[in-house]
């Protein structure tokens, strides 16, 4: 690991160590470019993580304060934390549970191929799935992604047999164990899983990728890596022609660093990129830097969600093995006749009794609360994610008033449910009780939203610099030199996980960074 | 996380005065004979738990308090009892949660024309969930979602299994031990390796 000085004006910046920060800078470092990589969170590692829901929480989330806004339930329950992310070495792939899915042709192209929608900000990517075809290549060959590159499936667990057997009985065709990026063979230095049950809370045994057993140790070979976790990013300054020029921060013992930079590339997930870019004003920027579009921080989506659990008369046992354990697909289509645009996956997903309490029923309590912890053991569980839906008005802003420990404005997260959202969750919601209901389930418990995981859209790509923020290479319209290199950039959610469409552009982001620095264009 | 017992003060014989000596109040109880699993992980059959800001009656009460919102009927005292431990703590650290509590219990004798505590359960459950929305019942709700669930006691109770690395996760544990349904086919679910 190399020592780069703060004044040296070579080096690429990258703010985030997660699936975008994290595979970028070890794909830059790859080719030689030295790269400094400021990450907020510590390092932690398998032997340090806890088979604890609580206690992980405390170890490795995101809790600094933020607020939020608007009419989505997740204001109500969980106001002061709106998203379930992470701040520590590897961002929130040691969170993520490894589902690993393309995201699909027509998803690309949401405007042209869902038409026009009410209060729907909706775009076509600048970016069609086959120009990012070799770059998804690349990526589940990074991640050892379960079913691609002749990798196995992993076998299923209880869960899953309880999902693939109401799945069957109702005609679903597509029920599988995932593409999951955790190893069901030992590969590229990292065990095989031990189903564990604790994928949420840091992989134990490294047999789910993260930027933090993968990516950051090979980076940390090539010698051109600085590291320097502990680090909150306050400001990226920039010079009098207006290109980026140093990165502001401060480390644990609350001393402020400036770091010079050719690069700044920005991964601190949806919420605090565009933050990042808010708080970043100056005079000749007044509206935060690459803001001239002024969709800094507008169209943010997470998601549709929901979750859907159900009791049987026999035990269960979900929490054994992968928490997501499989997946149905067939309602991941676009097929407007369900009364909604885009499509959903449905996934499984436990949770241990301590999460169980606090997410079935959030402010629930009595005797039909009870009831369902009561058939604990009896339990199956799935989550539903889908395509949500741009609004502009649904976004981060800097509070006007709130400031953090170090002084600087606290993100605002606003959210509405646009009604396809809606649609498209009373849909999912019926769908999955179906599946249990298929399966034999004596009670079904359709359960609210979660704080967000998936956290997009923000900066997003647009061909055209009045749209969006950067382009299809995530490079700002704006400033030549600054790139955002997170989910941020995504134009629009499409139905699946989004990691591996993440790190394809974060890899596909790294071969133009170097191809501009050597043609001297940044 | 709470080690149960370790924190409960599993004790062979002891007496209030010895308990009362070092706080407020004391909270004791023994295993019903129904909770098996639990015994398992006590040192003995007997518990007790020392508070610091509320008396003995107190104590009691907001264990009662914590059984009508969170009504188990199997699940033991003891581990409500590390409930009343958290809120004890928590009324030691701000004294207007303290406040909080007892003037909660108050409304509630009111609510009861006398000694609330002294009703049979049912009635006793009714009286509180009037109280629903109250910060007095709120603070009972939020702590007790965490505490009554976070803790070895409740898992062997509702039968969650904990930590799972130190025993090699559950690869020849039984994750997929489910015999009541048909078992996927390879192609969906392969063989594990």
């Amino acid at each position: 690991m190399s020592k780069i000085e703060l004044n040296d004006d070579s080096v690429v910046v990258v703010i985030g160590s997660g699936a975008g920060g994290g595979t970028l800078a070890n794909e830059l470092c790859q080719k030689g470019i030295k790269v400094v990589l400021l990450e907020a969170g510590q390092r932690e590692s398998a032997a340090s993580f806890q088979n604890n829901e609580w206690g992980s929480f405390g170890q490795l989330s995101w809790l600094d304060k933020r607020t939020t806004s608007g009419s989505w339930r997740v204001a109500r329950d969980f106001s002061g934390l709106p998203a379930w992310i992470c701040k520590t070495v590897g961002g929130s792939t040691t969170h993520w549970a490894g589902a690993s899915l393309r995201i699909q042709d027509h998803e690309f192209r949401a405007r042209s191929h869902y038409g026009d929608l009410d209060g729907a900000n909706l775009l076509d990517w600048p970016l069609t799935l086959k120009e990012l075809e070799p770059y998804y290549d690349k990526a589940e060959d990074k991640l050892g992604v379960t079913r691609t590159n002749g990798i196995p499936g992993l076998p299923g667990n209880n869960n899953f047999k309880v999902m693939h057997a109401g799945a069957k009985k109702l005609g679903y065709k597509n029920c599988h164990t995932g593409r999951m990026a955790i190893n069901s063979r030992i590969r590229d230095g990292r065990t095989s899983c031990r189903q564990l049950g604790f994928c949420f809370q840091g992989c134990k045994m490294d047999a789910k990728w993260s930027t933090m057993n993968s990516e950051i140790p090979k980076a940390e070979k090539t010698g051109v890596l600085d590291l320097r976790p502990g680090s909150q990013v306050l400001k990226i300054e920039h010079n009098k022609i207006g290109k980026a020029n140093a990165v502001v921060y401060v480390d644990d013992t609350g001393v402020e660093h400036r770091q010079k930079a050719r690069v700044v590339c920005v991964a601190g997930n949806s919420i605090e990129t565009p933050r990042l870019l808010l708080n970043s004003e100056s005079s000749q920027y007044p509206d935060g830097l690459a803001n001239s579009s002024g969709q800094v921080g507008r169209n943010y989506m997470r998601h549709m969600t929901g979750s859907v659990y159900a009791t049987f008369d026999e035990p269960v046992h979900m929490w054994r093995g992968t928490t997501m354990a499989g997946i149905i697909t067939d309602e991941s289509k676009h097929d407007p006749s369900r009364g909604f645009v885009g499509g959903y996956e449905m996934e499984t997903l436990s949770l241990g009794l301590p999460f169980m309490a606090a997410f079935l029923d959030p402010g629930g309590w009595g005797r039909d609360f009870c009831r369902a912890m009561d058939n604990y053991r009896n339990m199956a569980g799935m989550w539903l994610v889908g395509e949500d839906m741009p609004q502009e008005s649904n976004r981060i802003t800097v509070h006007a008033t709130e400031k953090d420990q170090y002084g600087m404005p606290v993100p605002n997260v606003h959210f509405d449910d646009h009604p396809n959202d809606i649609a498209m969750r009373e849909h999912a919601y019926q769908q999955g009780r179906a599946v249990y209901e298929a399966a034999g389930a004596n009670h079904v418990y359709p359960v609210p939203a979660y704080p967000s995981t998936h956290n997009l859209g923000t900066c997003r790509m647009s061909e055209k610099s009045s749209d969006g923020v950067c382009n299809k290479n995530g490079q700002t319209h704006d400033i030549k030199n600054l790139f955002i290199s997170d989910g941020s950039q995504f134009t629009t959610g499409a139905s699946e996980n989004p990691t591996l469409t993440i790190v394809s552009l974060a890899i596909r982001q790294a071969d133009y960074i170097a191809e501009q620095m050597v043609a001297k264009n940044i | 996380m709470s080690k149960s017992y370790v924190e409960l003060d599993g004790k062979k014989g002891v007496s209030r005065r010895q308990f009362l000596k070092t706080g407020a109040g004391v909270l004791m109880g023994t295993l019903a004979a129904s909770s098996g699993i639990l015994a398992t992980l006590a040192p003995s059959s007997s518990w007790a738990l020392t508070t610091k800001a509320l008396s003995s009656e107190e104590a009691n009460s907001i264990l009662q308090v914590t059984r009508a919102i969170f009504p188990h009927d199997q699940l033991d005292d003891a581990v409500y009892a590390l409930v009343v431990k958290d809120l004890d703590a928590s009324a030691v650290e701000d004294p207007s949660v303290a406040t909080l509590l007892r003037n909660g219990l108050m409304a509630l004798n009111k609510s009861a024309n006398g000694d609330w505590s002294s009703l049979d359960y049912l009635q006793r459950e009714n009286l509180v969930i009037k109280m629903a929305g109250t910060d007095f019942f709120e603070k009972i709700r939020g702590t007790s979602v965490v505490s009554l669930y976070n803790n070895e006691m409740a898992w062997a109770h509702f039968g969650y299994e904990g930590s799972s690395y130190e025993t090699g996760g559950y690869f020849d544990r039984g994750f997929q031990d489910l015999d009541w349904l048909p078992n996927p086919p390879a192609n969906d679910s392969p063989a594990k390796a």
